[in-house]
């Protein structure tokens, strides 16, 4: 067993107090009485009931949430596809130009594919709101799903496809009975990068949107550029709380298998 | 032997597979851009759509069109290099996210070597950790800075408190603010692919260098260092060429002094409604960030191929 | 090859049973324990000058961690590793004159065959025309002057391994580890390289620890073998020794093919050692001594090219013989392997050379047989 040595333990504390104190700290002054973001007033939880009587961050809450799970579900297929397409299908004509199209966006600013979108819709003359949103959600964030399974695409070993092929299982029925549950913990990590993503982006929905459908980032922002509100403190808690929580179960469930699994392991090397 | 019909090669439904995303990323994702070239070359107009197409490719003529192509260059994309707010937020903003992409170097370097140091049975955590704040809200994490950063904020409340500081000193809506803003935001992007080469590096290299009398600094230098290349290349463009375009952290952090690229394009469209203006600048935004774009998809395909 | 002429050198190479020799090496009471597992359990053990020595055993064993001790890559929970007359427990591997020949070999992938060589004669501050000149006999020792401009990943397995070889003896150390060195080489590969490593060791003067979990390969070339298990070694003895004398059940089962005839003890004497079997329904007459008191259960160890076989019933079927049926025979090329059912239930197995190339093969699948064998050809093992 190795131990850590000091430099290394120095900085990786400063590293996760960098990025967590803000965050703790929001999350400790959402529970404050007074409206100072700096003077604490005493123990509250009034803001965290403004927000439930709050109807428009409500409706933005309802908004995010299903633009996130339209879109995420769409591009977890695109991109799944994307990625065989990448990893399995060796040189086809025109994979240069594909691969350029599903990398770029990864580093694309997003006011480029904001604009870019905004435009297209502008000269097909689409009406702007809730579905062109979802439509520019599903073409950006199916590049990061694309991503994350094609690595764990080119990771595993392609002879077990072989295998089924072999046994005489087709080509469709391989990819659903051996290579997707196989790669489906990364596809359920990229459903889930997908679907943060969507609930993250502000400026692409800020340019893809049209009357009546506001994200809840969209009202955060012009929130925040109001000025400092106690009531942004508690949603944004409110949100954290959602993610620490939904990521803890996530991990705890995998580390489970695995734990399970090196016992299994163990036992099987000593032959029992 | 009797060929199996079934294993022969599948190519001929393999097309269906590919032209689905194909397509997708051809409509939503090739030729928004080349609207935005086309619309870059057209006048400002006050009306829905506020702009004036330059050419109608149904009844122009080829030659009409490229007349007009050099006439309309020397219209909206000269205005990029003679208006000084364009060029000046040009060079600020490379200057802005180059310099806080080597401060993050700098950062996240010790971060990434000390996660891939860690014991395994801790390293699955320690990139949660990492990613972790990187599941919340964008815009939630840069408000959180502006509750500290604020001139009522938490460090001048603090540093008042203590002593340290007479009067509140102005942090937020300077560049330092925006600085502090990139560096927390794309700590993540840099970090994972610097832990991810350096994870994946064999440890008996640094144990055989060891072995051949380098020491542990030595070692570092000939041996980590070097391997950690692809990841330091990868990193850096995570970090450079988002933050380049970065819109919400010079608007909600920064002042009247940050001129950034994305800030810019974004108030032409917006606050002036001048999308021939707003389209100029994207392509030219984009021309910049070509050559990093393409090294980095160059270095992320040589890095595919040398892991398969 | 020239093993032939290594022959004599070799024979003579005793050290160990000369009392006045100073080992090179010394591990004395050296214990590893990781958390709750202790990997190394308080072993000791000499290892001399130009000797090659084998650490062989299977895997988790303990040997590799023992030889990462030697290299300075983990330290003994307690005891204590001299090289020559020098206690090295506490000193970093740099700056040690031992090097390791990795598993994974560890060649540097952003360095040229030459830059991988010469990397440890920079660490050492050698003049430059001194280093390159070490390389050039380097490269022409493992013969790949042709690929010194070549990276690692354009090398064959095989040239890869000769790198790693010449980048660990560049040094010259006192001590060469060799981990598992031909463990990702063909068969055919492996057996040449073996010779090859022979005759480098004999020619370099120098010592080679080799840590190995195939019989064979420690068989061929080690001058000593110690057989470790569970942290502990079972036996230090040369080959031959190990092969003809083991002193376990465990050891004569993993060098080798052996049967494990079961008995009680019924006389025992100096000389001589006589045992009822119940699996053999006979007598056993052993040749030696044993510690085995009367009616205590030992064993019989005979190898099976020490078995006869015959269609013939011997003269005594009583004593140091048994019957059975064939059930399986397996041709290996050079000899015929015999599975022979008993008939209290047991297996022997007997093999026989092939001498002839088309043998009358007179015995046959289900052909009724008698084993015999000599009180002198095996050996009894209390444990």
């Amino acid at each position: 067993m190795r131990r850590l040595s000091i430099f290394n333990v120095v900085s990786l504390t400063i590293g996760f107090v960098f990025l967590y104190l803000p965050i703790i700290l929001l999350v400790i002054y959402s529970f404050n009485a007074g409206r100072s973001v700096a003077v604490w007033g005493g123990w509250s939880t009034k803001w965290y009931s403004s927000v439930f009587e709050n109807q428009q961050l409500l409706a933005a809450s309802w908004v995010t949430l299903k633009v996130g799970v339209l879109s995420a579900s769409v591009a977890t297929v695109l991109g799944t596809l994307s990625a065989l397409a990448l990893a399995r299908f060796g040189r086809f004509k025109g994979r240069t130009l594909f691969s350029a199209m599903v990398y770029a966006p990864l580093v694309m600013p997003e006011v480029i594919t904001g604009l870019s979108l905004l435009l297209l819709f502008v000269s097909l003359n689409i009406d702007r709101g809730f579905w062109t949103i979802v439509l520019s959600h599903i073409t950006f964030t199916m590049c990061f799903v694309a991503v994350v399974v094609q690595s764990r695409l080119s990771s595993f070993d392609r002879s077990i496809e072989e295998a089924a092929l072999d046994l005489g299982c087709t080509p469709f029925m391989t990819f659903f009975r051996i290579t997707l549950p196989i790669i489906l913990p990364a596809v359920i990590s990229g459903w889930m990068l997908a679907f943060t993503l969507s609930l993250d982006d502000f400026v692409i929905a800020s340019f893809t949107t049209g009357p009546g459908a506001t994200t809840l980032p969209m009202k955060i922002y012009s929130d925040v550029r109001l000025g400092i509100k106690p009531e942004i403190n508690a949603i944004c808690s409110l949100m954290i709380a959602v993610v620490t929580v939904t990521v803890m179960i996530a991990s705890v469930m995998t580390k489970r298998q695995e734990v399970e699994r090196e016992r299994a392991e163990r036992l099987a090397v000593a032959g029992r | 032997m009797t060929v199996n019909p079934k294993i022969s090669p599948p190519s001929n439904r393999r097309w269906i597979v590919t032209s689905i995303p194909y397509l997708w990323m051809l409509v939503f994702f090739l030729v928004p851009f080349f609207i935005v070239l086309k619309i870059s070359f057209s006048s400002s107009e006050i009306a829905q759509p506020p702009y004036a197409p330059a050419f109608d490719f149904m009844t122009d003529t080829w030659n009409d069109t490229l007349e007009k192509l050099l006439t309309l260059t020397s219209d909206n994309y000269s205005r990029l290099f003679q208006d000084s707010i364009y060029f000046s937020s040009y060079l600020s903003s490379l200057w802005i996210a180059g310099s806080s992409t080597v401060m993050m170097l700098f950062i996240a370097y010790p971060i990434a070597y000390a996660m891939a140091r860690a014991p395994k049975s801790w390293r699955p955590t320690l990139v949660m950790m990492v990613v972790l704040p990187f599941w919340t809200s964008f815009l939630i994490r840069i408000y959180a800075w502006i509750a500290i950063l604020s001139e009522e904020g938490l460090l001048n409340t603090l540093l008042t408190s203590l002593g340290i500081i007479d009067e509140p000193i102005q942090i937020l809506s300077t560049n330092t603010a925006v600085y502090i803003g990139i560096l927390y935001s794309y700590l993540p992007f840099m970090v994972l692919p610097l832990y991810s080469t350096l994870e994946k590096m064999d440890e008996s290299l640094i144990e055989s260098a060891k072995d051949l009398g380098c020491t542990s600094i030595g070692a570092f230098w000939r041996i980590t260092a070097p391997l950690s290349i692809p990841g330091v290349i990868a990193g850096c463009f995570l970090v450079f060429i988002p933050a380049v375009g970065e819109f919400v952290i010079p608007d909600l952090l920064g002042g009247s002094e940050t001129i950034m690229i994305g800030k810019t394009m974004w108030e032409e469209f917006f606050n002036n409604r001048d999308w021939p203006a707003a389209s100029g600048v994207a392509i030219a935004l984009l021309l910049l960030l070509m050559i990093p774009i393409m090294i980095f998809q160059s270095n992320e395909a040589r890095q595919q191929e040398a892991g398969q | 090859m020239s093993a032939k002429t290594l022959g004599p050198v070799r024979r003579k190479f005793a050290p160990w049973n000369d009392r006045s020799a100073v080992p090179l090496i010394r591990i004395q009471n050296v214990s590893k324990v990781f958390g709750s597992f202790t990997a190394v359990d308080d072993v000791s053990l000499d290892i001399y000058e130009r000797e090659f020595f084998a650490l062989l055993g299977p895997s988790g064993c303990g040997k590799t961690t023992l030889m990462r001790m030697i290299a300075g890559f983990e330290v003994p929970t307690s005891g204590s590793i001299t090289i020559a007359g020098q206690d090295l427990t506490d000193v970093p591997p740099h700056r040690r004159p031992v090097n390791m020949m990795f598993q994974s070999y560890a060649l540097f992938p952003h360095m040229s065959v030459e830059k991988n060589i010469a990397f440890g004669l920079e660490m050492d501050k050698l003049p430059r025309g001194e280093i390159a000149a070490r390389v050039e006999e380097m490269l022409h020792l493992v013969k790949l002057e042709a690929f010194a401009k070549r990276k690692p990943h354009q090398l064959s397995g095989g040239q890869r391994q000769r790198v790693a070889l010449a980048r660990s003896i560049a040094k010259r150390p006192k001590v060469l580890l060799l981990d598992e060195p031909l463990g990702a080489l063909d068969k055919k590969l492996r057996e040449e390289t073996q010779f090859e490593l022979l005759e480098l060791q004999m020619t370099l003067g120098m010592t080679f620890v080799i840590v190995t979990h195939d019989q064979d390969e420690a068989m061929t070339m080690a001058d000593r073998i110690a057989v470790m298990n569970h942290g502990q070694f079972v036996q230090i003895s040369p080959p031959a020794e190990l092969y003809e004398q083991p002193v376990s059940k465990y050891v004569a089962d993993f060098i080798g093919d052996i049967n494990l005839l079961e008995g009680r003890v019924t006389k025992n004497e100096p000389g001589t050692i006589i045992l009822d079997s119940e699996m053999t329904g006979s007598r056993i007459e052993a040749v030696g001594e044993s510690s085995a008191g009367m009616g205590d259960k030992v064993w019989f160890a005979v190898r099976p090219e020490k078995v006869a076989i015959s269609l013939e019933p011997p003269r005594d079927p009583t004593i140091n013989a048994t019957e059975g049926t064939v059930w399986d025979i397996g041709y290996v090329g050079d000899v015929s392997v015999y599975h022979v059912r008993l008939n209290s239930g047991g297996t022997m197995r007997v093999s026989i050379a092939n001498t002839q190339r088309v043998v009358e093969r007179p015995i046959s699948w289900e052909d009724k047989v008698f084993l015999t064998w000599t009180p002198d050809s095996g050996i009894v093992l209390t444990r």
